[in-house]
């Protein structure tokens, strides 16, 4: 089968993706299958229409890739694609249509609000901030709507940190959200199919928080595979990650992270697209389930095949 | 003949995760504090080309006549092929020393060729010199901020670095013997003082002559060792010539790094590093065992290049291009910088240091200013400890004055969208528009508009 791998693109995330990429196209070559490896530029439908791959594996993380835009254009020329389609990547990729789509279900998501700069620029919703600390409490987390790998994500642990923590967040998108801070375990639930993979748990070693240089550094934060859980929090946790996964519509594959606090598990955002690199989550909670990377890009492209075999 | 087979796989097979915590149990402590960052990644969108990076700091070669650069090679491959093409010895050929002799000359220096190595460039020296002094948990005191392609270096060598302040007139050597006797109350003694007295990688600063003597002092009288990187030190665009602390001292107790990349080309990774003979023999040795000797070829490239008499001549026409260079960067962030940045006027060299309001987060910039495509290198790479947050390194020798202009004013466009959000944030009214300034002002680290 011919395999377009598309990767790279000009997403901020542009590095991981291209590492995520390089590692598929290694495992589809091992497969037997013809590799086409794409770095997303100007020229994508152009080269698509000339070389009619059989199944694009969408590798880009981020805006443009894991948003909706390049898989709007897959279903278009009609190609066939890994992971969700673009409806709900678009969802997933924007934390407040997440939210929202996660709250409509009746799932526990940590407290919001969300604004856009015209709000701040235009209509004085600085006057508005107070009572929202008020509501949320401190620390709050500040974060970019769309954006991956926690870029931009900044805590305020007081009022007068609230402005530098908003600048620095609408660097990266014109829409940002205040969330509660909910204090707990990192855990990560990848679900490939409908089926949820072991869960993972983040454990930064060192460093006050789990940001972008733990998240791809080998030796900055343990994974436990699976994670320690009672079999109660088991049942809560793949309970909610399922929930989310089906209230956004993911299909294929994708990645639901989540904070399991002393009251049980709050869901934070689900990843259309989760990083595939040497120190992604999602190959180590397949690992854990008995399938090598191989298998699990064998699985992948399989599931964007036969969708109704899911 | 047998036919060699076909290769089946382009690259090595990517390691699964099971794998890769075998190898995690085999990582030296050392690779522990190898840091990548965000920031690396981030500079992978720097290389797309309608970006405009002021990030990166590379001379410009665009100026080197290629015929001179085809005749040196030709003369090489007709001459001396089978030398060029051989190893040659650890220490450098005699004839590249010779060459050497002639740099440091033109800053009045004038060492024992002896006292000298050939190393693949100046970074190799760095190395070398780490691995001869450097023991875990060794002290090395160093600049602020300070060369961001010296930290990994010291940090793979497990050094603690301690950074001491600078301001305009480089590193502050008051606060240095500070620093000494604090760390002398503790038992501990600094292995080196690594300094980059002339024209500052990242800062542009240069130290002054008060400060050259204060610091050359300190080491005689406390026995330590400074290592002077000088990789700029000829590309001078205004102001005095400055003696390097390597004169200053005479070489007992300063070390002294240079390079062929700024005065002729990176890509030869041609440099030195001249030392005191006890060190310099384990530099030798520690050299041989990294790489054995410095490419030959390139050392009969400086050789030939040298012979032509033109090398000044050359240096000469970059200090012209890199002085307009300077001069349109200085300009253009006049124009385009809010009222409340500061940025250093470099008197030579390549680099400019920028310091924003500190609600701005350099590296958060850096997202926004790609989307607007242009790169600058954010201030935290020139430390150690997360400070530098709020500034900012700009390259002005590797891109032409048009990309300067719109390179500087496209990142002050976000810096503008950021000042104008933050005064909204807080209802602290925007500052005024930059003001136009037409005084030239060559003192560094002032306030923008303070004429």
């Amino acid at each position: 089968m011919k395999v377009a791998v598309l990767k790279g693109g000009r997403s901020l995330e542009r590095g991981v993706s291209l590492r995520s990429g390089a590692r598929v196209e290694d495992a589809l070559e091992r497969l037997g299958h013809k590799v086409l490896p794409i770095d997303v530029g100007p020229d994508l439908v152009t080269r698509l229409i000339a070389e009619r791959p059989d199944l694009a594996f969408v590798a880009m993380h981020g805006v443009g890739g894991e948003d909706g835009t390049v898989q709007e254009l897959l279903e278009i020329l009609g190609i066939p694609f890994t992971g969700p389609s673009a409806a709900a990547c678009a969802r997933c990729m924007d934390k407040v249509q997440a939210k929202d789509a996660i709250e409509d279900a009746n799932l526990p998501t940590p407290h919001w609000f969300a604004f856009n700069q015209t709000a701040f620029r235009e209509f004085g919703a600085a006057d508005a901030l107070g009572r929202l600390e008020e509501t949320l409490g401190f620390p709050l987390v500040v974060k970019p709507s769309r954006g991956g790998s926690s870029l931009g994500v900044r805590f305020a642990r007081n009022p007068a940190e609230v402005p530098q923590a908003l600048v620095s967040a609408f660097s990266y998108d014109d829409r940002v959200l205040l969330e509660r801070f909910v204090d707990g375990r990192e855990l990560a639930v990848s679900i490939l199919g409908d089926e949820p993979l072991p869960v993972v748990e983040a454990i930064l070693l060192g460093g006050d928080r789990y940001d972008f240089e733990a998240r791809y550094e080998i030796g900055r934060t343990r994974f436990d595979v699976p994670a320690d859980l009672t079999a109660e929090e088991h049942h809560a946790v793949i309970d909610a990650a399922l929930g989310t996964y089906r209230a956004l519509g993911c299909t294929g594959f994708a990645r639901v992270d989540l904070i399991l606090g002393a009251d049980g598990p709050w869901l934070l955002e689900a990843n259309a697209i989760p990083g595939l690199t040497d120190t992604s989550l999602l190959p180590q909670a397949a690992e854990a389930a008995g399938l090598s990377f191989e298998q699990l890009v064998d699985r992948i492209l399989d599931l964007a095949l036969k969708p109704a075999a899911a | 003949m047998a036919e060699v087979p076909e290769p089946t796989h382009r690259r090595r097979s990517h390691a699964g995760t099971r794998d890769l915590e075998r190898y995690a149990g085999l990582f030296a402590e050392r690779t522990g504090v190898m840091r990548s960052s965000a920031m690396r990644d981030l500079m992978a969108i720097t290389a797309r080309p309608e970006v405009i990076s002021l990030a990166g700091g590379l001379p410009d070669t665009s100026t080197f006549p290629p015929q001179s650069f085809a005749a040196q090679m030709t003369r090489i491959a007709q001459e001396s092929a089978a030398k060029a093409l051989q190893y040659g010895p650890t220490e450098g050929f005699e004839e590249t020393k010779d060459c050497i002799l002639e740099v440091m000359g033109a800053e009045g220096m004038l060492p024992d060729p002896d006292d000298i190595i050939v190393t693949t460039g100046g970074q190799q020296a760095i190395d070398l010199v780490c691995k001869t002094l450097i023991d875990p948990g060794d002290v090395v005191i160093c600049e602020a901020p300070t060369y961001p392609g010296a930290i990994p270096t010291l940090c793979s060598y497990q050094a603690d670095v301690v950074q001491v302040e600078c301001d305009e007139d480089g590193m502050q050597v008051e606060l240095l013997e500070q620093l000494l006797a604090e760390l002398r109350a503790e038992g501990r003694r600094p292995k080196f003082i690594y300094s980059v007295p002339s024209f500052q990688n990242p800062a542009g600063v240069t130290m002054s002559l008060q400060r050259r003597h204060r610091l050359v002092e300190l080491a005689r009288a406390q026995e330590l060792l400074v290592v002077e990187d000088n990789p700029y030190g000829l590309l001078r665009y205004g102001g005095e010539p400055m003696p390097p602390l390597y004169q200053l001292d005479g070489g007992d107790f300063v070390i002294y790094l240079g390079t062929f990349s700024k005065i002729l080309s990176p890509g030869i990774r041609l440099g030195w590093a001249v030392a005191p003979p006890p060190v310099m023999e384990k530099i030798v040795l520690g050299k041989q065992a990294a790489d054995l000797c410095t490419s030959t070829l390139t050392q009969y490239f400086v050789r030939e290049y040298f012979a032509e008499r033109r090398w000044q001549r050359y240096v000469d026409d970059l200090v012209e291009i890199y002085r307009r260079r300077r001069d349109t960067m200085v300009e253009a962030l006049r124009d385009n910088f809010p009222a409340e940045a500061t940025w250093t006027e470099p008197e030579g060299g390549l680099f400019i240091w920028a310091t924003l309001p500190d609600y701005i987060d350099t590296s958060d910039l850096l997202a926004k200013a790609l989307r607007a495509d242009v790169a600058f290198v954010p201030g935290q790479a020139a430390y150690v400890d997360g400070r530098g947050s709020h500034s900012m390194r700009l390259n002005f020798s590797g891109v032409n004055e048009e990309e300067i202009r719109e390179g500087v004013r496209r990142i002050g466009k976000v810096i503008a969208e950021q000042v104008e959000l933050y005064g909204a944030l807080t209802g602290e009214q925007p500052p005024p528009e930059p003001r136009q300034e037409s005084a030239p002002n060559v003192l560094p680290f002032r306030k923008a508009g303070e004429a």
